[in-house]
């Protein structure tokens, strides 16, 4: 029993975490291009970064 | 990300243009505009969007869109600017709905994890305490993703309709206020979990259908935006000045000067050459024009400078005619009601029914009132539409996904709909059937006279000019130092090569209309263009016939040329036909109870395309007939047409199963639910492998293109 006062607000902590990193991911338009984001690994940008 | 090279930051405020390019298709795209977009002075930083085939670029307030078009054109790609209008607005109920599934989704898994060890046997505090607990998650996670059903069941009340939101919506709350009233008084059974379930399967099929649905309605803005904009009119005095387009009046003059759009129409009163009017008509072969000619807004100026005197500008152009015809046509598509929504006006009220007589039943048969609502909201917890919710979205989707590998781009749920009720198919001829670019033949041509050919046909911007140099540079031509280039207005290009006069010029009159002759020295040589019909015509039009569907060809064209291609393809044609009678004519089909599918590309198919029971338009259409049509197909092919047509019965198939499946599930769960044997692990079970039935069924779909 007493180590669900520690379980219970980890399962439900990183629950939370996952859905803050979600709305944060939308919120930055991460999902806006799909297919670009595919595409961009192949453009070789070698010169200044 | 590029910032800004040649800008001084906050020197001045920053703008964001949207301009849409149709060019973008690769990674080297992407790259090529990021990188060299921003070298051009005043453009701090581009963002490409590839999905959308779109470039957000970010800059100084003084540099105008005709500059950014101008510097797209520069580094290789056709662009214009776009208000960001019509996609935003789709865009936020889209989001509005992943975030309250996100939401749905970690409630649902979190009080799961506390129900199954109630049902596992926790008892006692333990129970208690997960009650608690799952009653803290529950609230606020109903509370915020139930939004999008409260407030759609909500108007619908207002209006004194019901819809399938408002069993949604009632089933859940009293879900949930039962469940806390059972918490608070230490009952046994809370319905959190099948409350929270129920809305994370339902705006799965929510979000999946307003993911699906594509920009739909253009604004006429961007019609009319391909109108000229301004145009040079001559003054009493006798000099020029530009006037916008809309402070234009009949009777004035104006100057057209050669690849200029025309702002208005009128009549030519002096000058000749040819205007391309594929904007307007879709013929691709330009006409020529002189004095006394009736000129059209949105026709190009391709050879000589002209004089035209407007007859009718801004709203009664024939192409603010043609926007205006368009708006109205679209209205009746909107009337069509969705399959879904046909069949929760059945369902609701058969559900409120059932549960409001399983509460009667059962405090007549002398239980509780607490006994009795329990049962009524286990009725309608079980009957709620879960497996209906995903029925038909999880299918269209995946048949939409299916179409779109193959080449053809659905716009929404209901366009597949009405594809698979299609009965009959009138094509456009230039565009559609055929490819609607000229193609020189060029087997009468020795290599040395391509390369002349090429050396005078590139520096011209007439169609047929620039559908020889095409052709000529997809044979690996390279061109030939031909020097003294000059393009005389009227009749050619001339240069010289080799110290002979060479030339290449329109056919003589009386010929074949899409021919040019090239003459070096005193040799002659005609080159013939012929509109090749697409290479899968005959095919598609035979298995269009084999689903029970006739085709017909209505097209803008001249009669014969109409006539010539039918005899060739063996079905009924008829040319010379007005966007207006295009129109008359569907709703004739209409009136006969005919389905019909308009397959087109040009501006003046675009009411046509609107009004049809389904549409689809090639993509090489004009970028309002993309709009108004149901899909868009992609490539040389005319085959996705009848594929679309079959993925799109075969959906309507595996949706009417996926309704039979949901109907049979509630079939065997009501009078459990009626008898009051279901409990929450029964109802939690019964809704998500009725949910999981569905899904497997439709992915069935995937194979559906085939």
């Amino acid at each position: 029993m007493s180590g669900l006062t520690y379980l219970i607000p980890i399962a439900l902590g990183m629950g939370l975490i996952g859905l803050a990193a979600f709305f944060w991911a939308m919120r930055t338009g991460q999902y806006e291009d799909m297919e670009g984001a595919a595409n961009r690994i192949l453009i070789d940008d070698e010169d200044e970064l | 990300m590029n910032l800004a090279t040649a800008l001084d930051p906050g020197a001045e405020a920053l703008v964001d243009t949207r301009l849409t390019a149709p060019g973008i298709r690769c990674a080297g795209c992407i790259g090529k505009i990021e990188r060299d977009l921003p070298k051009f002075a005043g453009v701090a930083s581009a963002r490409v969007n590839l999905s959308a085939k779109r470039v957000l670029v970010r800059h100084a307030a003084s540099v105008s869109d005709s500059d950014l078009v101008e510097a797209m054109r520069a580094i290789g790609f056709e662009a214009q600017a776009v208000s960001a209008g019509p996609l935003s607005a789709d865009d936020a109920e889209t989001k509005a709905l992943l975030r309250a599934l996100a939401v749905a989704g970690f409630g649902m898994m979190n009080i799961m994890l506390l129900s199954v060890s109630v049902w596992s046997g926790a008892g006692g505090a333990t129970r208690e305490l997960f009650h608690w607990l799952s009653a803290i998650i529950a609230v606020p996670v109903v509370a915020y993703s139930g939004q999008p059903f409260f407030k759609s069941a909500l108007r619908a009340l207002r209006h004194g309709r019901t819809n399938m939101d408002v069993p949604i919506s009632i089933g859940v709350t009293l879900a949930t206020g039962l469940s806390l009233f059972e918490t608070v008084t230490w009952g046994e059974q809370a319905y959190f979990d099948g409350a929270v379930m129920l809305l994370f399967f339902l705006l799965a099929g929510r979000a999946l259908d307003a993911t699906m649905r594509g920009r739909t309605r253009a604004e006429i803005g961007a019609l009319l935006s391909k109108m000229g904009r301004s145009a040079s009119v001559v003054q009493p005095d006798g000099s020029a000045h530009r006037v916008p387009a809309d402070l234009l009046e009949p009777g004035m003059l104006m100057l057209v000067a050669v690849g200029e759009a025309l702002a208005a129409d009128g009549v030519v009163e002096a000058g000749a050459g040819a205007i391309d009017n594929a904007m307007l008509t879709g013929e691709s072969a330009p006409e020529a024009v002189g004095p006394g000619c009736p000129v059209h807004a949105g026709a190009i100026n391709l050879l000589g400078p002209l004089q035209v005197r407007v007859t009718a500008a801004a709203g009664d152009t024939a192409i603010a005619h043609i926007a205006q015809l368009m708006d109205e046509a679209g209205q009746s598509r909107s009337r069509y009601v969705r399959i879904a929504d046909r069949v929760s006006r059945l369902y609701a009220p058969v559900v409120h029914t059932l549960a409001a007589l399983a509460f009667t039943g059962w405090m007549i048969a002398g239980a509780g009132w607490h006994q009795s609502l329990v049962i009524a909201i286990a009725v309608l917890i079980i009957t709620c539409p879960c497996a209906m919710g995903l029925a038909v979205p999880a299918a269209q989707v995946v048949a939409a996904g299916a179409l779109g590998r193959r080449g053809l781009l659905v716009k929404d749920g209901g366009a597949l709909e009405r594809l698979s009720e299609v009965d009959v198919a009138l094509f456009d001829k230039t565009g559609t059937l055929t490819l609607g670019e000229p193609r020189p033949d060029l087997a009468g041509l020795t290599d040395a006279a391509k390369a002349v050919a090429l050396a005078l046909a590139q520096v011209s911007r007439h169609p047929l000019s620039r559908g020889l140099t095409a052709g000529l540079l997809a044979q690996g031509i390279v061109p030939a130092a031909v020097t003294e280039i000059a393009e005389v207005a009227g009749s050619g290009i001339t240069g010289m090569f080799d110290g002979k006069p060479v030339a290449l010029t329109s056919a003589p009159a009386g010929g074949s209309r899409l021919a040019c002759e090239l003459a070096i020295g005193g040799k002659r040589t005609m080159i013939e263009f012929r509109d090749e019909l697409r290479p899968d015509v005959l095919e598609t039009l035979a298995q269009l016939k084999a689903m029970g569907i006739e085709s017909q060809i209505v097209s803008g064209d001249r009669a014969e040329a109409v006539a010539s291609i039918a005899a060739r393809l063996g079905i009924p044609g008829s040319g010379g036909i007005s966007p207006q009678a295009k129109l008359a004519l569907l709703e004739d089909l209409k009136a006969q109870g005919k389905r019909p599918l308009m397959v087109g590309d040009g501006l003046n198919d675009g009411p046509a395309l609107a009004a049809a029971h389904a549409s689809i338009a090639p993509g090489s259409a004009s970028d309002l007939s993309q709009q108004a049509a149901d899909a868009v197909s992609v490539g040389e092919r005319l085959l996705p047409v009848a594929l679309a047509v079959r993925a799109a019965r075969r959906t309507m198939q595996i949706v009417r199963q996926n309704f039979g499946i949901a109907v049979l599930y509630n079939l065997c769960a009501v009078p459990l639910a009626v008898l009051g044997l279901v409990t929450p692990l029964i109802a939690a079970i019964a809704m998500s492998a009725s949910s999981l039935i569905v899904i497997g069924n439709s992915l069935r779909l995937a194979r559906a293109a085939r």
